[in-house]
């Protein structure tokens, strides 16, 4: 799923800070969303972090795996991922599955008969793929798909657009996921991400 | 077509799930965690006796050994178990990949062959005659796994990977009969009772 075409698009307009920004604003507008999401995990003592990967997730699998408070790793499908990290938190250890929209099409029966029912707090993070530029026509069709199956499940999710605000979703979610026991989407729009582009 | 490479395989008596699955439970002595596949794996679990420690999947079919890996990763010290039919096995094939390159040395694994999707009408999975699972788990990685050859031979090798310096896959050829209990279908008490006994939560 996580094809070599294309490129992810640069964030680097969002590293530095406007002038007019209080400094609580400059702090978070001076990270990037990758690392806002790393640091957040770590916050909330999110260790476990399996992953189908995709191109825009590149930097942060990257950066997880070089800090030794994750344990983070590739699995077959994102249904597994989820399996792993119910498993983890029955057992005293909070995790987190990165994916793509792609792959979020997978789990309508796994989040249906696993993680809601058991009131499993699952925390996904989807890189959204199929909107703002997309160049293959099937990412397009299937990321159609992705809110109708989370609103019919009545699960959470927000999707995230701006880096400003992007910490505090990213902290509530998992802070009320854990809370209330029950699953959350976190949909990373092109719009925060840069996405993927066919530009060569 | 080839050949199939099941020559072990053929050899295995063909066992009881139900008869089995109560000699494992009999060796627990150490509040050793158990997952329960999708039906009848998880049924004769809960036949074998409630324990704390056991979760009944009642879904999500192919993700027991995913759920033990999980559990195994959160608690090393503890010794987990994943009960597991060769129909839910053909779905997720990855994880055994995906545990072989983790090599938790807290899990075995069992998969309970009798070629059937038993439970919706005994329709032969597409593997029944032509694939070798425990090959198919050697080939992924995991070395240690073998087809148990009666009933003895599975009592041993369950032993055996207590302390084996990874994770271990046992097969056993089972019979073709439906599951001696039924699971009682709550998912929160299920969740809620397994996390008492794994000591992660306290009764309210």
């Amino acid at each position: 799923m996580a094809a070599a075409e294309g490129q992810t698009s640069s964030q680097s307009s969002h590293k530095r800070a406007s002038p007019e920004k209080t400094s609580a604003e400059k702090t978070s507008a001076e990270k990037t969303w990758h690392e806002v999401v790393l640091q957040t995990l770590k916050r909330n003592d999110i260790r476990l972090v399996p992953y189908v990967p995709d191109r825009v997730l590149t930097t942060l699998i990257k950066d997880l795996h070089a800090d030794p408070f994750f344990t983070t790793f590739p699995t077959a499908r994102e249904e597994e991922a989820v399996g792993i990290v119910s498993g983890a938190w029955m057992g005293g250890l909070r995790g987190a599955v990165l994916m793509q929209t792609s792959g979020f099409a997978t789990l309508a029966n796994v989040l249906a008969s696993l993680a809601i029912p058991y009131q499993i707090p699952l925390i996904l993070f989807v890189s959204e793929r199929g909107t703002l530029g997309e160049f293959n026509y099937g990412q397009s069709l299937v990321c159609r798909t992705m809110r109708p199956v989370l609103d019919s499940l009545a699960m959470e999710h927000h999707t995230a657009t701006r880096l400003d605000e992007f910490e505090f979703i990213v902290d509530r979610s998992i802070k009320q996921a854990i809370a209330t026991q029950a699953p959350v989407a976190l949909i990373l729009s092109p719009l925060l991400t840069g996405g993927k582009v066919f530009d060569k | 077509m080839n050949k199939p490479a099941n020559a072990p395989a053929r050899n295995t008596k063909v066992m009881n799930r139900f008869d089995l699955t109560s000699r494992l439970v009999a060796k627990l002595k150490h509040q050793e965690a158990v997952i329960g596949g999708i039906g009848n794996t998880n049924f004769d679990l809960w036949a074998a006796g409630q324990r704390p420690q056991n979760f009944y999947m009642l879904g999500s079919m192919g993700l027991a050994f995913p759920i033990a890996l999980g559990v195994a990763l959160a608690q090393p010290k503890r010794r987990v178990f994943a009960l597991e039919g060769d129909g839910s096995i053909l779905m997720q094939m990855g994880c055994l990949s995906t545990i072989a390159t983790l090599q938790p040395k807290n899990l075995t694994m069992i998969v309970m062959d009798n070629g059937i999707y038993q439970i919706t009408g005994a329709q032969p999975t597409p593997a029944a005659v032509v694939s070798d699972i425990v090959a198919i788990a050697i080939g992924c990685g995991l070395a240690n796994s073998a087809w148990a050859a009666d009933e003895e031979d599975f009592e041993r090798l369950v032993d055996q990977s207590l302390s084996a310096s990874g994770p271990s896959l046992i097969g056993v050829r089972i019979d073709d009969k439906p599951g001696t209990g039924a699971t009682r279908r709550d998912p929160v008490q299920i969740r809620e009772r397994f996390m008492l006994g794994l000591g992660v939560r306290e009764a309210l």
